[in-house]
């Protein structure tokens, strides 16, 4: 459904604009249909800018994203394009107006999207659509933000997006304000609107939680994927020695951190055969399991082959 | 016993009146304990850590005593405080990005802070402790603004234990933190115990994986009042009280999957502590609550170091 192909993302950085920061660099991959794809980086990897170049909220410098074949930058009308995707975002009291009535955010959605709809007919698909993210239409509606939960607020914020009948939601870290009793539930709401056939890419840097509700992980790292492939397998046998030691530093319950250094293991970009490397940068280890090279001497080396080449 | 709170009451001012943040809170800490804090967010856990350093304008000390090594803190004296500020109790505040002043080199600003409070700065004991958390001693001589994040947590780790405090209270240091500079900043806390620059610790987050790695005992608190304290094993392998067990059933793990388990969370939301409820403040969410639960539960030791305050935790 919704297709990265060779997304980069370059920002004008110094005083006049000489220097050059690459955000995100030549980023591939898919969301399916009634598929959750986490996005997991530590700070400055590019997964946030990601989200908001799908979301078109910045556009992309090179490469292209296309929804059903689409390059959404193509996609005059953004109403039409919003109808479809849409995005919800890490802190949810700051998407509301503290003055006004929280369920605020559905009016706005139907002055936009549905002026002519009977005010009855919209209050039923308002509280199914609550209801859908197991709320309470009688305990919300009417309430100020103040009077709400976090995770209450975050809910409605996911209501107002399927409000829409949309097909791909981009959720950018919107677990991380919540606590931990009712994180759980915003997690399980996000597998039940899975199971609807919503596309969901959840952005997070939390490696249990992507574990938890996603399909595939995809890993990156300063803009670059480094590892990406079915959840169970990215996290079950980590190929890459960041995606290693990001799974070392992850704190568990019932387990202490050891000392252990990770040990080292071939390079398995590079062990891997010519005929693996199906995308640019990245070997197939494993039916549908990628990973890049993991910065040893064997690229300087066949740069240096390139070089006397040419 | 290096710390021992008793009955410790805090409240807010607010204009709809006082919000009972901290009512009643007793416990210890003993030397060379680190002790995690762990609780969601209103349940005053800030507030706790904030009243052993400072009271702040809105903040008002009801009742209770607070014993450091013996001698008494006067928590409503704001000067008195000063001798033991510090000295006895330092803070490792949660911005420490905000902590340091962007107008000097640290260097600098470590010299004037403890030259305000009559100590001799020495340049040698400052680098020892620098490297000690793995900075290099450059970083004396440059400003906050060349430093990264990480790196600025580590220098206020620095001069929070200058002066070798019996008590380090670290509120939500790690949370605005990458999980690779999490486990090294955790794991300094540590050395800094082992190498005994401090006697104790009390470690405030709501991240309770996280303080499992570096803590001797847990603490929850809900809703302004203690829940649980024991062992870091006992409490996340045997814990009695209703609220720890459901809080750390909902926590997702590295390897669990959605469709092999599903969690759930603790459906409800915390009492107001505007006019809190009389009895157990859990009552309202617990799956055990009984008619006994609208009295107040005594925080009981139940095993060695156990505590637990619930009527069904025998």
């Amino acid at each position: 459904m919704l297709k990265l192909d060779s997304v980069s993302k370059v920002y004008r950085v110094g005083a006049f604009g000489g220097g050059e920061l690459r955000a995100v660099s030549d980023v591939s991959f898919e969301v399916g249909e009634g598929e959750v794809v986490s996005l997991i980086g530590e700070s400055g990897s590019g997964k946030s800018t990601l989200g908001r170049m799908i979301l078109r909220l910045a556009s992309v410098s090179s490469g292209t994203i296309t929804l059903d074949g689409r390059d959404i930058s193509s996609i005059r009308d953004r109403k039409e394009y919003y109808r479809q995707v849409q995005g919800v975002f890490q802190d949810p009291f700051s998407c509301y107006n503290p003055v006004f009535r929280a369920d605020r955010v559905f009016e706005m959605i139907k002055e936009q999207y549905f002026p002519r709809l009977g005010a009855a007919e919209w209050r039923t698909r308002v509280e199914t659509a609550l209801e859908s993210v197991r709320l309470d239409p009688g305990n919300v509606l009417g309430k100020y933000p103040h009077q709400l939960s976090g995770g209450q607020l975050q809910r409605m914020l996911i209501a107002r997006a399927v409000l829409l009948d949309i097909r791909l939601l981009v959720a950018d870290e919107i677990i991380s304000m919540l606590d931990a009793s009712t994180r759980i539930d915003v997690l399980n709401l996000l597998a039940d609107l899975r199971a609807r056939g919503l596309g969901i890419l959840f952005v997070t840097h939390d490696l249990s939680l992507g574990n938890y509700v996603s399909d595939r992980t995809v890993v990156l790292r300063n803009g670059k994927i480094v590892e990406m492939g079915r959840t169970d397998l990215v996290f079950g046998a980590p190929a890459h020695p960041y995606t290693r030691s990001l799974l070392a530093s992850v704190p568990r319950l019932h387990a202490k951190w050891t000392d252990e250094v990770v040990e080292d293991v071939p390079c398995a970009y590079h062990e891997a055969q010519e005929e693996s490397r199906t995308r640019p940068g990245l070997a197939e280890v494993e039916d549908g399991h990628f990973v890049a090279c993991s910065g040893c001497a064997g690229a300087a080396a066949e740069e240096k082959k390139i070089k006397e080449k040419a | 016993m290096a710390l021992n709170v008793t009955d410790l009451r805090v409240y807010y001012r607010t204009l709809r009146g006082e919000v009972k943040a901290l009512d009643g809170v007793t416990f210890s800490v003993a030397d060379g304990e680190i002790m995690g804090l762990a609780g969601e967010s209103g349940s005053g856990k800030s507030t706790l850590a904030k009243s052993l350093i400072r009271l702040d304008g809105r903040m008002r000390h009801v009742g209770g005593t607070v014993e450091l090594d013996g001698k008494t803190m006067p928590l409503s004296d704001d000067t008195g405080m000063d001798r033991f500020r510090f000295r006895e109790v330092s803070l490792i505040p949660q911005y420490s990005m905000s902590a340091l002043n962007p107008t000097r080199k640290i260097g600098k600003m470590v010299g004037e802070l403890l030259e305000s409070r009559g100590e001799r700065p020495e340049r040698a004991e400052l680098e020892r402790r620098l490297e000690l958390v793995g900075l290099s001693k450059d970083v004396l001589d440059r400003y906050p603004i060349e430093l990264s994040g990480g790196m600025k947590q580590r220098v206020v780790m620095v001069v929070s234990t200058l002066l070798n405090p019996s008590l380090l209270i670290a509120d939500e240091i790690t949370s605005a933190l990458d999980v690779s500079s999490q486990k090294a900043v955790a794991t300094t806390l540590l050395g800094f115990r082992d190498r005994g620059l401090v006697t104790s610790m009390m470690v405030v987050t709501h991240d309770i994986s996280l303080v499992y790695q570096i803590a001797d005992t847990i603490m929850v608190m809900y809703a302004g009042r203690l829940a649980e304290k024991a062992p870091a094993d006992v409490l996340v392998t045997a814990p009695r009280h209703p609220y720890t067990k459901q809080l750390i059933s909902a926590l997702p793990e590295v390897g669990v999957r959605y469709e092999d388990r599903r969690l759930t969370g603790i459906p409800g939301n915390p009492p107001s502590l505007l006019k809190p409820p009389g009895g157990c403040r859990f009552r309202d969410r617990c799956p055990l609550a009984f008619e006994q639960c609208a009295e107040q539960p005594p925080f009981a030791e139940v095993a060695p170091g156990h505590f637990v305050a619930c009527w069904k935790a025998e």
